[in-house]
C-alpha cells in the first residue's frame, strides 16, 4: 500500500523529480520535500486559505491537491514572487508599506490569491477586492490594512 | 500526511476511467475536484482504499451548445461556469449563484459533476439542477443512461449512481423566454455553508400571469427541497404582495425541513427561508417583467 510514485513538477520555474506516496498533499510536498515552506499550512480542509498556491496559474489549495496530481503541471509559491531579497513584487513592497501583515502566517496565501485576482482585474473595488479575500483568514489585522496594500498593489502595478 | 493510504490510478480517457470503475466499483471512489473529498480524507472520515483521479481525462470537461441547451462535461470547474458566456447569457440563475459556491480557490478546482455526485443538501450545484430542470447522464463501461435531477439525488450525500457509474454530463436547458431569476442565500461568512439558501424562477405569460414558477431550497432536508405547492400557489395566478407572502409562509412552515446546526436553530432556518422567499420572488418577478 505504501507504494510510491516518481513526480516531475515544475515550481516557481525549476523542474523537480522527488517520490511520494499517493496520500502525500501537495502542501507537505512542497515544504517537507522540496523544502519550500513559505507555502503555510493552517487548517488542512480549505477553510483559511493559507495554503494558496498558483497550480497553472490559478490560486487554488495546495491542501487540497495531492502531489502526484501536480504531475507535469507548473506551480508557483511566494518564493517565486520576489527575483531576490532586496527586491520585492511590487505586490509584497505594497504590504510591506501598508502594514498589510502582522504575524505574516497568512500572508503567502494571501498573495498567490491576489496575484491572478489583481492580472484579471487591474482596477479592482473594495467589495471585488474583499470577495477575492473572502477565502483567507487573517486574525491579526481586521483585513483593513490587507485590502489597503492590495488598492497600493493596483496601483503599483499599472 | 494525514490520509490513509490508498491505491491511485490516474486514467487518461473516459474508457479507461469506466473499465477501472468496473473492476474496482466496491473500494474506489472518484476524485474529481476533491475540494470536498479530499477534506474528508484529511480527517479520515472516508479512507477510500482506491482513488481513480479524473483530472485526466480531458473529454470530459467542455460547455457546449446543443439544441435548447447547454451540455457541460462533468469535470468541467465551478470557475468556468461563473464565467462562461453563454451561461450568463441563456442560465443567468447558475451565472448568478456561481459566485456563492465556496472561495475562488476552491471554484479553481472544484468541478460541476463533483458537487452534483457529492450531493450535499447544502451545496448550490443540486439546487440548481433542480431549479434548472437538468438531467445528468451516467455511464458504465457498457451502457449510459439519463436521469432527470429529482430523480437523480435520493438523500443526504447520496444519489442514484450505480457504484459502477460515473457521471460524465450534464444537460442544461436554457431559460424559457419571460422568465425571471433569483439566487440567495445567507452564510455566516462568504463562501461558507449557507444556513438557507433558495434558487427561484418565474415565467410570466403574456397578460403578465405567472405560468410557472420554481423555488429550490438548500440546507433545508435531506437534499435539495423542491417546494412545489408553494410554487403550485403561484402558477396561473397575478403575483401579489399577499401572493408572495402566502408562498413564502407555506415554503417556509410547511415544505422544507431543515435539521439546524451549530450556527442556526431550525426556527431561525425557517425564518431566514421565508424572507429569502419572498425576496427572491420580488427580484424574480422583477427580472420577468423587464424581459416581457
Amino acid at each position: 500500500m505504501t507504494h510510491v510514485i516518481p513526480i516531475t513538477i515544475t515550481v516557481n520555474g525549476k523542474e523537480y523529480t522527488r517520490d511520494a506516496e499517493p496520500r502525500m498533499l501537495l502542501s507537505d510536498f512542497l515544504r517537507h520535500e522540496l523544502r519550500l515552506t513559505g507555502t503555510h499550512v493552517g487548517c488542512e480542509h480549505g477553510v483559511c486559505g493559507a495554503c494558496t498556491i498558483l497550480f497553472d496559474g490559478e490560486s487554488m489549495r495546495s491542501c487540497l491537491i495531492f502531489a502526484v496530481q501536480a504531475q507535469g503541471h507548473a506551480i508557483t509559491t511566494v518564493e517565486g514572487l520576489a527575483s531576490d531579497k532586496d527586491n520585492l513584487h511590487p505586490l509584497q513592497q505594497s504590504f510591506w508599506e501598508a502594514h498589510g501583515l502582522q504575524c505574516g502566517y497568512c500572508t503567502p496565501g494571501i498573495l498567490m490569491t491576489m496575484i491572478p485576482f489583481l492580472k484579471q482585474n487591474p482596477n479592482p473595488s473594495e467589495e471585488e477586492i474583499r470577495h477575492a479575500l473572502s477565502g483567507n483568514l487573517c486574525r491579526c489585522t481586521g483585513y483593513q490594512h490587507i485590502v489597503d496594500a492590495v488598492k497600493l498593489a493596483a496601483e503599483k502595478m499599472k | 500526511m494525514k490520509p490513509a493510504p490508498f491505491e491511485y490510478h490516474a486514467p487518461t480517457s473516459l474508457e479507461q476511467a469506466l473499465d477501472l470503475m468496473s473492476q474496482h466499483a466496491s473500494e474506489a471512489k472518484l476524485l474529481a475536484g476533491g475540494q470536498s473529498l479530499v477534506p474528508a480524507m484529511n480527517f479520515r472520515i472516508v479512507q477510500p482504499g482506491m482513488l481513480i483521479d479524473l483530472n485526466r481525462v480531458a473529454e470530459l470537461s467542455y460547455i457546449r451548445e446543443e439544441g435548447p441547451g447547454l451540455h457541460v462535461g462533468a469535470m468541467t470547474r465551478e470557475r468556468q461556469l461563473e464565467f462562461d458566456v453563454s451561461i450568463e447569457r441563456r442560465i443567468p440563475l447558475l451565472h448568478e449563484a456561481a459566485p456563492n459556491i465556496a472561495h475562488p480557490q476552491i471554484r479553481n478546482r472544484g468541478t460541476l459533476g463533483g458537487s452534483i455526485v457529492n450531493a450535499d443538501p447544502a451545496a448550490e450545484l443540486p439546487v440548481l439542477m433542480l431549479a434548472l430542470n437538468a438531467r445528468l447522464k451516467a455511464k458504465n463501461n457498457s451502457s449510459e443512461r439519463w436521469l432527470d435531477a429529482p430523480d437523480f439525488f435520493t438523500g443526504m450525500f447520496s444519489t442514484a449512481l450505480a457504484p459502477d457509474e460515473i457521471l460524465v454530463e450534464i444537460e442544461l436547458p436554457f431559460m424559457p423566454a419571460s422568465t425571471g431569476w433569483s439566487f440567495m442565500e445567507v452564510a455566516p461568512r462568504a463562501g461558507d455553508y449557507a444556513l438557507m439558501g433558495i434558487a427561484a424562477l418565474l415565467t410570466l405569460d403574456e397578460a403578465g400571469k405567472c405560468s410557472n414558477a420554481k423555488l429550490v431550497y438548500l440546507n433545508a432536508g435531506e437534499g435539495p427541497v423542491d417546494a412545489k405547492q408553494a410554487a403550485q400557489l403561484l402558477q396561473g395566478e397575478t403575483i401579489t404582495g399577499k401572493l408572495i407572502d402566502e408562498a413564502a409562509a407555506l415554503a417556509s412552515q410547511t415544505e422544507i425541513n431543515p435539521f439546524g446546526n451549530i450556527h442556526t436553530s431550525i426556527e431561525f432556518q425557517r425564518h431566514l427561508a421565508n424572507v429569502l422567499t419572498k425576496n427572491a420572488l420580488k427580484q424574480a418577478i422583477r427580472r420577468a417583467g423587464e424581459l416581457q
